[in-house]
């Protein structure tokens, strides 16, 4: 039962990842990419490695990768958030609809 | 299809998931753009590396890479972003 929803989660969050992958060189503009970066990578690599910790079992490693899931989810919007914000400050435009695509 | 199948096919999806942020890392027309695919590319980077010590059996010492990975991930980005942000002017 746990293998099952170890697999599950691996498999959910590895499609998220892929996702995103295609989502960062897909979208239009920088602003747009901010958000295939900080969104389906959190959650992407939430689930996996929760479902690598529910392979592992009870122990400290598993703990240990927990701890990461919990840093992780502050840290990759932390530092999204810092890149949009210096964007901004220094002046990158945003694209609009019906310009070109750059 | 037993575990080590599927964790070597889900290896095999993060592989591609990885390559192809290197497309905007290379042809980003901005410096914030290839700065957002190397942030992307780490953080794909943990996942690999947590599967690789899953399928090796050596997850106990694959974890400690994994934590320092993501710090120095988000001390990189993070410090960058300061340091553009800093400097201002053209990007």
């Amino acid at each position: 039962m746990t293998e099952i929803l170890a697999v599950l989660f691996i498999s959910i969050g590895s499609l998220f990842l892929l996702l995103g992958s295609i989502g960062i060189i897909r979208f239009p503009d920088f602003y747009a990419r901010t958000h295939a970066m900080s969104k389906p990578d959190t959650m992407g690599l939430m689930l996996t490695l929760t479902g690598l910790a529910l392979l592992n079992g009870w122990n400290l490693t598993s703990l240990k990768l927990l701890l990461v899931v919990l840093f992780v989810a502050m840290a990759t919007s932390t530092s999204t958030h810092a890149l949009g914000r210096a964007a901004l400050k220094t002046g990158l435009k945003p694209w609009f609809k019906g310009e070109d695509r750059k | 299809m037993n575990l080590e199948t599927f964790l070597h096919f889900i290896a095999l999806v993060l592989a591609l998931a990885l390559l192809l942020p290197f497309f905007r890392v290379y042809k980003g027309p901005t410096l914030f753009d290839r700065m957002a695919g190397l942030s992307v590319i780490g953080s794909k980077t943990i996942v690999l590396l947590a599967i690789v010590g899953v399928v090796y059996g050596r997850l106990d010492m694959f974890v400690d890479i994994v934590i320092a990975y993501s710090l120095l991930n988000f001390v990189g980005t993070v410090a960058v972003a300061r340091y553009l942000e800093a400097r201002g002017g053209k990007h």
